[in-house]
């Protein structure tokens, strides 16, 4: 018996894959099971493949794995699409009424449940159910009772009112009769509930949510896949809290509204993607000169240009570090799973402010389009502290003024950081400039200026690096001499692997790194590794680029760059390979 | 506010590197005046700034200010508005800034009609960069870049602000300075998002769009009789060919500022140290 459950629906774009799918994750959720969604999609909005699959277990999912037990075919494509993952024994439910079904037979080994999925919704009442019957079907196959779906069924169509709800909960019904009915299945599922209640939801939600904790109360942005759920988010919520979220016209206006917003003395973020960071890095270096506290969220996707927009990658790495002209000081934070979104997003706020610095939040596509699970603790608001660094007030600026009276707001200071006036605070009134400038704000080429502002920027990262914690997390056996490290939304997979590289024996210390810079010292870890794998989803390694270059030793790279995330078992399998091959042969 | 506030408060101790002559002097004067005599001050004037020779007005001025990158002031006196709604929001710049590298952001600008003022300072050149043609250069006008003239229509701001929904046009002219100080302190009390193109001659690199030219080719819609409410009034005016007007062009006397419109009141910079009360409420929504 299967400890978890690995589940999909897939079928066209435009079929209802994606509702259909959180139904089945919120009933899992509901009924007290851990779940980690994924989604196959193609850049288009009517036809082409998509699927929604679910990983259900007891236990807590943090990845994906090559491996699927039912599956819910709306078209012939989706098994061919997953034929990889399919296995003995693997349930294939279809409609074999369905034209482009009628002649399909479920390879060897497989089980086919032709189960009449239209005829069953109309009987139920409409066809358009027949997705709904097909997650009835699923109930019955996994031993999943079936009044769970009810409540995600109401979550889902309470507000159309009336029969609705009652009409989809008979449609589900009908489909787990005709499965009891018409095949004599002996299969081990029990998908056990419990009495936890989780909440579900992707890393785009996290960051939105993790933003408005955080106190972010200006918001503009630019759609773009898959960061405009960040936006969707946060409108109409960030208003409750006195905010407001303005879609502006391109990526130069929504940056630039974000850093008025900033400088007016607002909690502001914008959140774009590739494409839209080029356009966004013109205003990088003004927000790191003017000393404006900005989130700059870059949620990832298979790049160069337009690449593969609905695609996973961590490609941007170097665009985010050195991206600009000029020498830019900058955080870059990455987070490494879907709760880590949330943390780190408040994180980047306070960084943002107390350094007065802009910071990339770096999330991706795997992260952005995932969902998990999490008892609500996860996201416990009591804990969250916001520090709004060095503003001064009336009073407190007298302290910062020359001997004009007037206000110094890029003062030359030991740790780097400045006083902060917003507009509006009596006898503040400055200029801030991307021009270099003297502590008043005022242009400068003066020599020595140039030189003592460059290094007061700089001397900011140097505070902060002193003063924060900038520690990896740390998983598997510390005394291993294998060691793993990753950075990003690679974490849940790679913890994943651990777990079945320890059934094989091999034992692995692994480092998961949500910083890129700063970043953390390595160098102890590296030296005292036999081996060194670092796994990142781009080409050429940009991280591990970084690792040599800090710890002055070649290391191992896995990379992927197919634009699909990786996943938990294939992880294992490679790392194990990896570690059997000589360290020359990669170098 | 206080009332007592004189238009020098508004002047900062740095000398202006313009060259003498420039228009920017009296533009910036006026803005200057303008601002005092509608009651505001340094302290709660912010005043964004473009790219340019026009927009070094940020470091003459003494109010909270932030001078930008090229062609984006717009977007960044919209954000810092919105964020903080008792701001008096001014932006400025030139020709080159807002209608070249930032017609994008003025189109737009315009049909969000957030209340702040933008006033261009145009001399149809470019200054900083000595002597290229502008979006506003005449056809036939000979630069370094243009040899032969630029060989394509020069951009009609105020045909760009109606046809964007503007709320309020205005032509002045930087050495009319009554006229010019009238002009801004309606455009600070238009309530949304006013627009003010002042001709501010370059001395330095356009010799065909001199003072002596405006002064005789402006006509003062004052003492034309025009009625600034009536759409068909502003159009006929701002197609004319043949001649150059001063004055409040159009003005939409029903305008809703866009935040407003949206509900946005509260000066956001004031947060408390804790998550904002109810968040918990975020998390239960993913139940
Ligand atoms: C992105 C970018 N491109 C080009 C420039 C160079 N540049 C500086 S000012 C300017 C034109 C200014 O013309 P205008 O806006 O008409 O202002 P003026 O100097 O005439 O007042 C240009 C092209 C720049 N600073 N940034
Ligand atoms: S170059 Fe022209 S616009 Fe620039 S300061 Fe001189 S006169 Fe003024």
């Amino acid at each position: 018996m299967p400890e978890d459950l690995n589940w999909a629906i897939g079928g066209e774009a435009g079929d209802g894959i994606d509702s259909t799918g959180k139904i089945f994750a919120q009933a899992l959720s509901r009924a007290g099971r851990h779940v980690f969604t994924s989604k196959d999609f193609a850049s288009r909005i009517r036809g082409g493949y998509t699927a929604y699959k679910i990983r259900t277990s007891v236990d807590r999912v943090e990845s994906v794995v090559d491996r699927l037990d039912i599956l819910i075919a709306l078209t012939q494509r989706t098994v061919e699409e997953n034929m990889e993952e399919l296995h003995e024994g693997s349930v294939i439910i279809y409609d074999g009424e369905r034209t482009t079904m009628k002649d399909f037979e479920a390879p060897d080994g497989m089980i086919g449940l032709n189960v009449p999925l239209r005829r069953l919704a109309e009987e139920a009442g409409g066809a358009i159910m027949q997705n709904i019957v097909a997650l009835g079907a699923a109930c019955e196959v996994s031993d999943f009772p079936i009044e769970n779906l009810d409540e995600s069924l109401e979550k889902r169509f309470g507000s159309k009112g009336g029969s609705i709800v009652e009409n989809n909960s008979k449609a589900a019904r009908a489909g787990q009769a005709y499965v009891r009915e018409n095949y004599d299945l002996d299969l081990d599922y029990e998908l056990e509930t419990t009495d936890a209640d989780y909440v579900l939801l992707n890393g785009d939600e996290a960051i939105g949510m993790g933003a408005i904790a955080a106190g972010c109360r200006f918001y503009a942005g630019y759609p773009i896949t898959p960061a405009t759920n960040v936006m969707e988010y946060m409108t109409g919520r960030v208003e409750q809290f006195g905010g407001a979220v303005v879609q502006a016209e391109d990526e130069l206006s929504a940056i630039n509204m974000a850093l008025g917003a900033a400088r007016a003395g607002a909690r502001s973020m914008t959140a774009t993607s590739g494409p839209g960071i080029d356009l966004m890095t013109e205003t990088f270096g003004l927000i790191a000169t003017s000393e404006t506290p900005l989130v700059i969220t870059n949620v990832m996707r298979s790049g160069p240009s337009t690449g593969m927009p609905t695609k996973q990658e961590q490609g941007d790495l170097n665009q985010m570090l050195y991206g600009g002209h000029g020498e830019i000081p900058r955080f870059v934070l990455t987070p490494t799973s879907i709760s880590e979104c949330f943390h780190k997003t408040v994180e980047a706020f306070n960084l943002a402010e107390k350094y007065q610095t802009p910071v990339y939040l770096a999330a991706d596509l795997a992260l952005a389009v995932s969902e998990q699970t999490f008892p609500p603790e996860e996201f416990d608001m009591d804990k969250v502290e916001i520090d709004r660094g060095k503003v001064v007030d009336e009073e407190s600026l007298g302290e910062w003024v020359n001997d004009k009276q007037q206000f110094k707001p890029h003062a030359l200071t030991e740790d780097g950081v400045s006083p902060r006036a917003f507009p509006g605070t009596k006898g503040g009134a400055h200029m801030s400039t991307g021009l270099e400038h003297d502590e008043l704000g005022r242009r400068t080429e003066d020599t020595d200026m140039r030189v003592e502002q460059v290094d007061k920027r700089n001397r900011k990262v140097q505070t902060a690096i002193e003063n924060e914690d900038w520690s990896p997390r740390e998983f598997g056996d510390a005394d291993s001499g294998n060691l793993v490290i990753s950075w990003g939304s690679n974490e849940g997979a790679i913890r994943e692997a651990l777990e079945f590289l320890d059934d094989e024996n091999v034992s692995v210390r692994f480092l998961s790194v949500p910083y890129i810079f700063p970043r953390p010292d390595l160098t102890e870890e590296i030296a005292a590794a036999d081996d060194v794998i670092v796994v990142e989803c781009n080409a050429t390694g940009q991280f591990a680029d970084l690792i040599e270059h800090d710890a002055l030793r070649r290391v191992k790279r896995l990379n992927k760059y197919n634009g699909v995330r990786f996943k938990a078992d294939e992880l294992a399998a490679k790392i194990k390979q990896a570690l059997e091959e000589s360290v020359e042969a990669t170098a | 506010m206080s009332s007592d506030v004189r238009f020098t408060d508004f002047k900062s101790d740095k000398q202006p590197t313009w060259c003498p002559g420039c228009g920017d002097f009296g533009t910036m004067n006026g803005m200057m005046k303008g601002l005092a005599e509608t009651g505001n001050d340094p302290d709660n004037t912010f005043l964004v700034a473009g790219i340019g020779c026009s927009g070094k007005i940020g470091t003459y001025m003494h109010s909270y200010a932030l001078h930008g990158v090229h062609g984006r002031a717009l977007p960044v006196g919209i954000g810092a508005k919105l964020a903080n709604p008792n701001l008096e929001v001014m932006v400025a710049g030139g020709d080159g800034d807002g209608f070249s590298i930032g017609a994008g952001h003025f189109v737009h600008a315009v049909r969000r009609n957030v209340n702040m003022t933008y006033v261009v300072m145009d001399n149809r050149i470019y200054g900083l960069t000595k002597g290229q043609a502008s979006p506003t250069s005449r056809e036939d006008f000979e630069t370094s870049t243009t040899p032969d003239g630029p060989m394509q229509a020069p951009v009609n701001p105020h045909a760009l602000a109606l046809a964007a929904g503007g709320t309020f046009i205005a032509q002045s002219f930087s050495s009319d300075a009554l006229r010019h100080v009238e002009i801004i302190k309606q455009a600070i009390e238009h309530p949304g998002f006013a627009f003010v193109n002042c001709y501010s001659p370059c001395v330095t690199f356009n010799d065909v769009d001199t003072y002596d030219y405006f002064r005789d080719s402006l006509v003062d819609l004052k003492e034309e009789d025009h009625d600034p409410t009536d759409k068909d009034a502003a159009k006929d005016v701002i197609f004319d060919s043949e001649k150059e007007y001063m004055g409040v062009i159009y003005k939409d006397e029903n305008s809703v500022p866009f935040e407003e419109r949206w509900g946005i009141s509260e000066n956001m910079s004031q947060i408390e140290d804790k998550p904002p009360e109810g968040t918990m409420d975020l998390v239960r929504e993913f139940y």
